[in-house]
Formats: structure tokens, C-alpha cells, sequence
């Protein structure tokens, strides 16, 4: 078979791969080509139109802008928190590291849920808030904050292993040399832990870009202030109108692979500029 | 079975790993692969035993066309460099596995089975270690059980890829003895790859010197160290002093002489003899071993018997008087 | 850690305190609200909202969708996981990204992708209804949402895995004349069943708590067409906070079931690569 490069002789190779696309085309390929299918039917002035249209702007400035607040917050949180758990030893360290993972594991719904009832006015960070005047729920405050909790894991599992990865032989060296600690810092351990960072950041947006279970219950939802492009999705295909769901929806995937290719961009950037290759 | 290899090609993207190669293997004999890495031994035996396919070239098993047979029917014996046990299976049950997956109407009972595998314990002296698994043993026990596991199925061939690569000096010269007199007990065709001139020179009955995917020399440990046919296999195999520019029957010619070629003495024993200065000796070994710096201002490897050592009492800084007995490769210049 | 890679005690403690502080405040209270509002009616009222009529029948939905979604992706799973491991071909990268599709799409889409397939305007649409079959708004068509979501959850975990394993002893198994179906079944699976039991576990979480795709393709249909997590928003939205959150608490069990198992996977699979390790050098 002219595909196979051939390291092995091992069996099998033909029925797996054929089963694998197979498999692949079906559930993933063919309805994804779905929405480019269904948006050639539209005139590129009904897709334009749609797509700029004022209510899906504000809906793009949300989902986007709270998912990109929410991963640069999560940058330093997420980093600090990956730093502590590979470096330092505390009581519980291990519980700790284990439940870094549960805003992946729990289900959107009831991240979401849980989540409107913390930072409602009523709830009992939200109340918290309120007293000082910042409202927490219902709001862009609340997307962002709910998209905090689900990007983390992104972030801070991307950079743990890098440091740990990290040869302890530079540090020392370099202590040796007379570098203090925040020189150190500076200058050997953020360099090389750069890319997993920009990695981090671009998984975690990625992922909150298109979140919908558990930012609906928080955001409010009120069109052209607080609601979030995917429920405008939602509400489109409720009141039938396929093309112009599809056509919000095209701009988005566009937007994820967009940013798939920046984050593979800025990785090989960065990985060039500190020098790691 | 006699294996039969002719003009193999093999490439991998743009390298190319063997170049038309050629071999001839008689029934029961013991054959090295010897060669740097790179030279394509490893990719050869691989290809004998089906888990490789050649670009083009033939490969006959007892005179028949191997090429279109599924490595499963090629009745070969396979010991890998890291042993490839199975990591969750005892030792028994790895030994065991060759018999327990052929097709029902071949397949021995499990007691013969069991019979057979404790043979093979006893045959490797490891008849202690059935229930453990391979994490719980020492390097060099685990190969031992991959040769059995190897042997259980009764291969017409056993193919070793550098069998002592991972082990410790004094294990692998163990193990390289105990696999000699094991083939001389059991006598079937097996080929080993090994880039350790040494383990060669001890081991096999032939050696197939190989370089950049070409076949060097084909030739007893004699033959390939005493009479190298060409300056690769010269320098492969031990040491080797370079004379360049000398003539020999008026044309200019290399000589290439070995460290054992020379007769040392303190005075000049004729034209040919170098004046030399003894930098430095080694006289703990079998030989005693001479480094030494010529009038020429080039470096001189000289192997002396410990009792010539004796007789001449020499002394590091000496000067004396190196007289080449004998040239082991001419090569002239074009 | 020697004394060149740490720094004073005072800072040290000082950033643990702001890492605790930060996790507790945003990713461990949600977990304390889900179970202290299931429990603040009591017990009595937990158990009661968890054998409601309509929360059952959800609660089948979702085991059923689980039930037939992951048996399927792990057959994929398997295969794609043993040629990518194993083999080496033109369009591996490609087949790879492709594989990931599924987890950088936003749910929503993922839906939405099936309504334009079977819906009444979709592309088989008006052949669907010419032959009377529904898919759309049925359990049908959330099965299959689910399939897409979870689809590359097995292949992801069991891919580094087999990649790490290397193919020797699956070539040692051939020579030794054993069929891949026999080298598969007594050599790679055994290697394998750690990454493959996380694997399995996180697809099933992930189908069943699968919300935004569902929700799309669903139909909201109370009794017929609702999983745990549309039950779930249904509850929130009318109000009936506590009995939401009680089902809620339902898929936290699940998710912190989840975390068990990974941890334990975790472990076991760090002990057997340290024996490799020992094995390999």
C-alpha cells in the first residue's frame, strides 16, 4: 500500500485504518460538513448580514471577550498554582493536585448551576461581592467568572509538566554562578516554561470560546447585552432559521481553527526566541 | 535450513540500508553480523525474519522463496535487543506462549507443554524462575529467557539482535561462552548482530564484516583478521599502524601493520627497523602493550608477549628499536 | 530540592496560601454549593426528588446514551489508537487533528451539525419524513450527539500510552507465530488496560454529563427526551432549586468517582513505567 511508510510487518494496519476512517467520516466528518454545506446555500450577503448584525456582534464580544479574560486571569492563577504543587510540599498537597481537575471532570450543567448560585447576590461569594457594590451574576462579571472555573485545568495541567520537566542542574548551576532566586526566575526557568504557557493559554480559550452548559445560567442571557453566542445559536434554530444559526456558527469554528494555528504559530515563536529547539 | 540471501535491497525514505547484499548460511553454522551502526546488519536480520520487506532480492529458506511468507510461517527463532519478554506474563508463560497460540490441531496439551518448558528452564539453568515475572530479573537471566522463549517453538533458525548489547562486561563474556558451547549442544542455524569485534572474532564460525549496507569480507575469525580484504575490515578489526608513502615493488603503497607484527629489540636489526621512544606501557594483560612515539614524529601501537617483556626489562622513555616482521594489508596508491 | 531551587520559607508559604486561597474561592465552592443546596431540605426531601418520575426516566436516558455511546467509541478508540501507535503512514498528523475536532467545537455546534443532518430542513429531512422515521427530538439523535462529543476521549488517552509501549513485544508475539488477533487480545490489551480503564471512565462522565449538544437536538420533552443534565436546567428553571441540585449531585458523585480513578490510574501506571524503566536500561 503506497500510504504505509512501513517501520513494521505487525498486522493488521489495513482493517484498523479503514476502520478508523470509516468511523471518522461518518460521526465527525460528514456532519461537520454540514455547515459548510448548508452556509453555500446562503448568498454571501445573507451570511454577511447575519453575521454582523448588531445582536450577534455583542453576542461574538461576549463569548469572546469574557473567554479571553478568563484565560489571561487563569494564566497567572493557573501558573502560580502549577509552580506551588511541583516545587513546594503542604499538607494536602496531593488532594489538591487530584480536584485540579474537577471543573473537567463536572459536567457543564452543573458547573453551571453551582456556579449562579455562588455569585448570585444571594450566594455566598456573591453576597460577599454585593456588599461592595460589584454585582457577580447575570452579568459579563459572571461569564467571565464561570469561564475561570472551567478553563484552569487547561492551564495549569499544560504547565506542570514542563516544570517538572525542568533540569534542576540549570538552577544549580546557575545558583552557583551567584543568580538569586528571582534571577533564576527570570532568566532560566520562564524562558523555557514560556511556550507551555502561551499552550496553556490558547487550550484554555479555546475551550471557553464556544462554552455554553455552564456560563447560560449565569449570563443572563438578555439579547445584544448578556447573551452568549452559542445561545444565540440556540435561539435561531428555535425559531427555524437554519441558515442564520449555521452562518453564526461557521464564524466560530472559523475563529477556533483560526486560533489553532496562532497557538501552534506562537508556540514555534516562542520556542525559537528563548532558544529551545 | 541453509539460508540463501541474495542482492538485498532495503531503503528507508533516502537512506539506504542495504545495498545489494548477498549471503550464503549452511545448515547449523553460526554466523556474526559484524558492522558500525548504520551498516545495515540489524535491518538484514530483520528482513531473514520477515518483520522487515525488502526492496528487492531474494531470500531462499532450504532452497525455497521466503519472501511471501508470513513471518508466523518462517519457523524463526527472533531474540531481541531488550528481550521484548511479555511484562505481564511469568517466565513460564512467556516461554510457553509460542506453544499455547498455535492453531488448535498443532497445539501441544498443556501438559506437554509444561513438559517442554521446563526442558527449556533446565536446558538455560534457570529452572528457579517460572513463577517470576521478567521485572523481578537480572539482564542477563532475561535473556536467557528470550532465547527460550525463542527455542520453545522449534525454529529453523534463531536470529539474535545484538543479543550482550545491554549487558555488563563480565556478563556479556559469560553469556557469550555459554552461547557457544549452547550451539555446539544444539547446532541450529543462527545468526547474531554485533558491532563488538571481539564477541565476533570469539563466537562465530563466520563473520560477515558489513559497512554503509554493503558486505565487506565473508570469513572465518581467521580469515577476516588476519587477511582483511580491505582497509574497512582492517581497521574494524583491532588495532592497526599506518605507514603511509612507503614503496613496495616501486610503486607507492600503505602498509598497514598490526600491534603483534613487530620484534622489539635495543639495537637496529636492519633498514626497516623505526627508532622509537617508549611513551607509555601497559603491561597488565595477556600481552603487554606499547605506545610509542617514532623519530618521524608519528605514534606507534607495538604488542609484545610477557616474556619477551621480561627478557628486554624495558623502561618508559626508552629508546628502541621497532622491526616490522610482517605486513598484514598493501595497499597501493592509484 | 537542594538548596539552589527553593526559595525563603516566607515566600514560599506565602504563594501556597494565594494558590490554596484561589482554588478554594473558585474552583472548590462550587462543589461545597452542590451538595449543601441538594442537602438543605434534608434527606428525607434528597431521596424523594431523586425518585421523581420524570428524573428517573432522565436518569435512564443518560445511563442508556452512556450505555450504547462509549462501547462504540472505545472500538474506535482501539483501532485508531493500535494504527496510529503501531504503524507509521502519510496523513498520521492529519488523522490526529481530525480525531480532535470533536473537543475544540463548541457543543452547541456539535448539536447543531445533526439538526442540519436529520432535522425537518435538514439533508435528509424530507426523506426521513417520506419514511416516517424521526430522529431529531427523539433519544436517538441524542445518542448520537453524544457519540460525537465523546469520540475522541479513548483514542487521546490510549495513544501516548501504546506510542510509549513501543511495538517490540507485539513483534516478539508474531515471530513467535502468533495472529494479530492473538497479539492484540494476550499482549498489547494487558499493557494497555490502565490507560484504557481512564480512558472508558472519562468518556462516560463525559456522556453523561454532556449538556449543550443534548440540549440542541433534544427537544426538552419531559419523561422522553431528557438526560440527567436537561432535567437538571429544567428543576433549576422552575425554581425547584434543591431537587435540581440533587440530581446535580448525582453527576458531582460521578465526577469525583472520575478523579478517583484517574488518580489510581495515575499511580499504578507511574509504578509499572518505573518497572519498564528498570527493564529497558
Amino acid at each position: 500500500m503506497i500510504l504505509l511508510k512501513q517501520k513494521t510487518n505487525l498486522p493488521g494496519f489495513h482493517l484498523s485504518l479503514g476502520y478508523t476512517m470509516l468511523y471518522l467520516s461518518l460521526v465527525v466528518l460528514i456532519p461537520l460538513s454540514m455547515l459548510f454545506v448548508k452556509t453555500s446555500t446562503m448568498s454571501f450577503a445573507e451570511f454577511w448580514s447575519v453575521v454582523t448584525a448588531p445582536r450577534t456582534l455583542a453576542a461574538y464580544r461576549l463569548s469572546f471577550g469574557a473567554a479571553f479574560i478568563a484565560s489571561f486571569i487563569n494564566v497567572f492563577f493557573g501558573f502560580l498554582i502549577a509552580w506551588v504543587l511541583s516545587r513546594y510540599r503542604f499538607p494536602g498537597k496531593k488532594l489538591v493536585d487530584a480536584l485540579i481537575d474537577f471543573p473537567f471532570a463536572l459536567p457543564t450543567a452543573v458547573a453551571g448551576i453551582a456556579l449562579t448560585t455562588l455569585y448570585a447576590s444571594n450566594g455566598i461569594l456573591g453576597s460577599v461581592l454585593a456588599k461592595i457594590g460589584i454585582q457577580s451574576a447575570y452579568n459579563a462579571l459572571g461569564v467571565v467568572l464561570a469561564l475561570m472555573f472551567i478553563g484552569l485545568p487547561f492551564i495549569v495541567r499544560t504547565i506542570e509538566p514542563v516544570l517538572q520537566e525542568l533540569d534542576p542542574e540549570l538552577e544549580e548551576a546557575a545558583s552557583s554562578l551567584g543568580a538569586g532566586r528571582w534571577e533564576i526566575f527570570r532568566r532560566i526557568i520562564f524562558p523555557a516554561i514560556l511556550p507551555s504557557i502561551v499552550t496553556g493559554f490558547s487550550l484554555a480559550f479555546a475551550r471557553t470560546i464556544g462554552e455554553y452548559g455552564s456560563v447560560v445560567f449565569i449570563a443572563g442571557n438578555m439579547p445584544g447585552k448578556t447573551e452568549i453566542a452559542p445561545l444565540l445559536i440556540i435561539t435561531k434554530l428555535e425559531e427555524f432559521d437554519y441558515s442564520g444559526a449555521t452562518a453564526i456558527a461557521l464564524v466560530m469554528l472559523l475563529v477556533s481553527f483560526l486560533l489553532l494555528a496562532l497557538t501552534n504559530w506562537a508556540q514555534w515563536w516562542t520556542s525559537k526566541k528563548v532558544g529551545m529547539n | 535450513m541453509s539460508i540463501e540471501v541474495s542482492q538485498i535491497v532495503k531503503t528507508f525514505g533516502s537512506f539506504k540500508a542495504l545495498d545489494g547484499v548477498s549471503l550464503s548460511v549452511e545448515t547449523g553454522e553460526l554466523i556474526a553480523l559484524l558492522g558500525p551502526s548504520g551498516s545495515g546488519k540489524t535491518t538484514l536480520l530483520r528482513i531473514i525474519a520477515g518483520l522487515e520487506t525488502p526492496d528487492s532480492g531474494e531470500i531462499l529458506f532450504y532452497g525455497e522463496d521466503a519472501r511471501d511468507k508470513k513471518i508466523k510461517d518462517r519457523q524463526v527463532g527472533f531474540v531481541f535487543q531488550h528481550y521484548a519478554l511479555f511484562r505481564h506474563m511469568t517466565v513460564f508463560d512467556n516461554i510457553a506462549f509460542g506453544l499455547r497460540v498455535k492453531p488448535k490441531h498443532m497445539r501441544p496439551s498443556e501438559t506437554r507443554i509444561k513438559e517442554k518448558v521446563n526442558e527449556l528452564l533446565k536446558l538455560i539453568q534457570l529452572d528457579w524462575v517460572g513463577n517470576r515475572y521478567p521485572s523481578q530479573l537480572s539482564g542477563g537471566q532475561r535473556q536467557r529467557i528470550a532465547l527460550a522463549r525463542a527455542l520453545a517453538i522449534e525454529p529453523k533458525v534463531l536470529l539474535l539482535d545484538e543479543p550482550f548489547g545491554s549487558l555488563d562486561a563480565q556478563v556479556r563474556k559469560e553469556l557469550r561462552q555459554w552461547l557457544r558451547r549452547f550451539h555446539d549442544d544444539l547446532h541450529i542455524t543462527s545468526l547474531f548482530v554485533t558491532h563488538d569485534q571481539e564477541e565476533a572474532l570469539e563466537v562465530a564460525d563466520r563473520i560477515v564484516v558489513m559497512n554503509k549496507g554493503k558486505v565487506e569480507q565473508v570469513g572465518t575469525p581467521q580469515e577476516v583478521y588476519h587477511k582483511p580484504a580491505s582497509v574497512f575490515v582492517l581497521n574494524f578489526l583491532g588495532n592497526v599502524n599506518l605507514f603511509k608513502g612507503r614503496m613496495v615493488d616501486g610503486k607507492p603503497a600503505n602498509l598497514y601493520i598490526r600491534p603483534h607484527q613487530f620484534d622489539v629489540a635495543r639495537h637496529s636489526q636492519g633498514d626497516n627497523a623505526i627508532k622509537a621512544t617508549i611513551k607509555y606501557m601497559n603491561p597488565a594483560g595477556s600481552s603487554v602493550k606499547l605506545d610509542l612515539l617514532s623519530e618521524s614524529g608519528n605514534s606507534l601501537q607495538v604488542e609484545i608477549t610477557q616474556q619477551e617483556f621480561a627478557k628486554l626489562q624495558l623502561v618508559k622513555g626508552e629508546e628502541v628499536f621497532v622491526c616490522p616482521k610482517d605486513i598484514t594489508f598493501c595497499e597501493y596508491e592509484i | 530540592m537542594s538548596n539552589a531551587r527553593t526559595e525563603p520559607a516566607v515566600v514560599r508559604w506565602s504563594l501556597i496560601g494565594i494558590a490554596l486561597a484561589y482554588l478554594v474561592l473558585f474552583i472548590f465552592m462550587p462543589l461545597f454549593i452542590v451538595f449543601s443546596t441538594a442537602l438543605e431540605k434534608g434527606i428525607a426531601y434528597y431521596f424523594h426528588s431523586l425518585t421523581d418520575v420524570d428524573t428517573i426516566a432522565a436518569i435512564k436516558l443518560t445511563l442508556i446514551t452512556a450505555l450504547i455511546a462509549v462501547p462504540l467509541n472505545l472500538v474506535f478508540g482501539v483501532a485508531a489508537s493500535w494504527v496510529i501507535a503501531k504503524f507509521d503512514f502519510r496523513g498520521k498528523s492529519l488523522l490526529l487533528t481530525l480525531i480532535d475536532v470533536p473537543l475544540s467545537v463548541s457543543p452547541v455546534i456539535s448539536g447543531l451539525i445533526f439538526v442540519l443532518l436529520f432535522g425537518l430542513q435538514g439533508l435528509f429531512g424530507p426523506w426521513l419524513r417520506a419514511h416516517d422515521i424521526k430522529i431529531i427530538f427523539t433519544p436517538i439523535a441524542i445518542v448520537i450527539a453524544t457519540i460525537f462529543v465523546t469520540f475522541p476521549m479513548v483514542a487521546r488517552e490510549l495513544i501516548p500510552v501504546m506510542k510509549a509501549q513501543g511495538s517490540e513485544e507485539e513483534e516478539a508475539a508474531i515471530t513467535l507465530g502468533a495472529s494479530g488477533w492473538k497479539t492484540f487480545w494476550y499482549v498489547t490489551l494487558p499493557n494497555i488496560k490502565w490507560g484504557l480503564l481512564y480512558g472508558i471512565i472519562l468518556c462516560n462522565a463525559r456522556a453523561m454529563g454532556e449538556f449543550g449538544a443534548v440540549s440542541v437536538v433534544s427537544g426538552h420533552i419531559r419523561g422522553l427526551t431528557n438526560t440527567l443534565p436537561l432535567q437538571i436546567e429544567i428543576l433549576y428553571n422552575d425554581y425547584d432549586f434543591t431537587a435540581a441540585f440533587a440530581a446535580a449531585s448525582l453527576l458531582a458523585f460521578l465526577a469525583l468517582f472520575t478523579l478517583v480513578i484517574k488518580t489510581l490510574v495515575e499511580y499504578r501506571y507511574r509504578a509499572e513505567l518505573e518497572a519498564v524503566g528498570k527493564k529497558t536500561h
